[in-house]
């Protein structure tokens, strides 16, 4: 007896520590971008008037810049980024044999970096970091997303599925919270949206500037009054790797726009 | 590294009323913010903006502090004849950027 209501007590603790949220069926999942105005987004849809495009033009310059010690471009070995960067945004954070976890797109350039230009890491947000991983994400417009899809991701997802559940902060709030149950309705006149990262690094107009989903992220954890993790912290690329492999198929729309 | 996207339509019949948009590259600073330590960052806007078709004046904008950073300028025109609409922005510390788009009037 005594055995059955410490089982009982222990599944009452970890039922109030996580949120029992019924996920978003396929069916129903949206882009942040069927979220805002018209307004907002006429300016993602033309490009001469979407902001996130100057970024993007800043990235191709810096693609075909020779950089390093090795004095390399990323062109002298991945060529036209046209063809050779097609499709990679949608398959990121990927599984990187040598480290042993998954690494996103900022991650894989400064290793790119270092490894093959021996040029030093860009810093997390920087100008240069955010303009190149928008042009090689933007090749990769309108192709489904294929995230998490690699065998030896499956427990960094389970990780980051736990995290996305998890309770945490001074308002002790899961993200699950808001964009699992709540995504239908609004949080001070905002819509609250389903969190799917379908247009990073994309331009906030409240950022006036482009920023990376760990930026995002870090953002919600602060409105949770949590402490958020570092920038390229093995648990938010967990988190990413979830979102992404949670929004598997959906079109990606790199520059976005959002308000 | 400044960069700035223009949209013209490349041809228009002569008499159309036609929309040019302009999007430039910049933080607009306004110069009312501070660091950590309480320093004031220093005011860097955009401060003119001017349009010339085939060499005359169509459109002029002075900018201020309260613009937000990138500014997005769309205004309207009349095409008259085939020719060259020249774009420049000038703003502090120096800054000065040109561009240019070429329309084809019928």
């Amino acid at each position: 007896m005594r055995l059955a209501g410490a089982i009982a007590a222990a599944v009452l603790l970890i039922a109030a520590s996580s949120v029992g949220a019924a996920e978003i069926a396929a069916a129903e999942r949206r882009s942040g971008y069927s979220f805002m105005t018209p307004d907002t987004r006429a300016i993602q849809d033309d490009d001469t008037a979407n902001p996130g495009m100057l970024f993007v033009l800043d990235g191709e310059s810096l693609w075909k810049q020779k950089t390093g010690a090795a004095d390399k471009a990323c062109a002298d070995c991945h060529g036209d980024a046209r063809g050779s960067m097609k499709g990679v945004a949608a398959r990121y954070p990927a599984f990187d044999t040598q480290l042993g976890r998954p690494v996103n797109l900022t991650q894989r350039i400064n290793l790119c970096r270092a490894e093959h230009q021996q040029a030093t890491p860009l810093a997390y947000e920087s100008r240069d970091l955010l303009a190149l991983s928008a042009f090689v994400a933007q090749q990769s417009r309108g192709i489904a997303i294929a995230g998490g899809s690699d065998p030896p991701l499956e427990p960094f997802i389970a990780k980051g599925r736990e995290l996305f559940m998890q309770r945490q902060g001074q308002l002790n709030l899961g993200c699950a919270n808001c964009h699992d149950d709540n995504w239908d309705k609004h949080l001070a006149g905002s819509a609250i949206t389903q969190a799917q990262p379908t247009g990073y690094p994309l331009y906030r107009l409240e950022w006036q500037s482009l920023g990376s989903l760990q930026r995002r992220l870090r953002s919600c954890m602060i409105g949770m009054r949590a402490q958020p993790y570092d920038y390229g912290a093995p648990e938010l690329v967990n988190l990413e790797l979830y979102l992404m492999s949670r929004a598997k198929g959906m079109p990606i729309e790199t520059p976005a726009v959002r308000p | 590294m400044a960069s700035a996207l223009i949209n013209v339509p490349p041809r228009a019949r002569r008499g159309d009323i036609i929309e040019i948009k302009t999007l430039m590259s910049h933080v607009m600073e306004t110069g009312y913010r501070r660091t950590a330590t309480g320093e004031t960052i220093p005011r860097n806007i955009i401060t003119n903006f001017v349009c010339r078709y085939n060499g005359v004046e169509i459109f002029r904008a002075e900018l201020f502090p309260a613009i937000a950073a990138n500014p997005f300028i769309t205004f309207f025109t009349v095409a008259t004849e085939s020719g060259k609409f020249e774009f420049e922005w000038i703003g502090d510390q120096g800054f000065a950027e040109t561009a240019s788009a070429t329309i084809a009037v019928e």
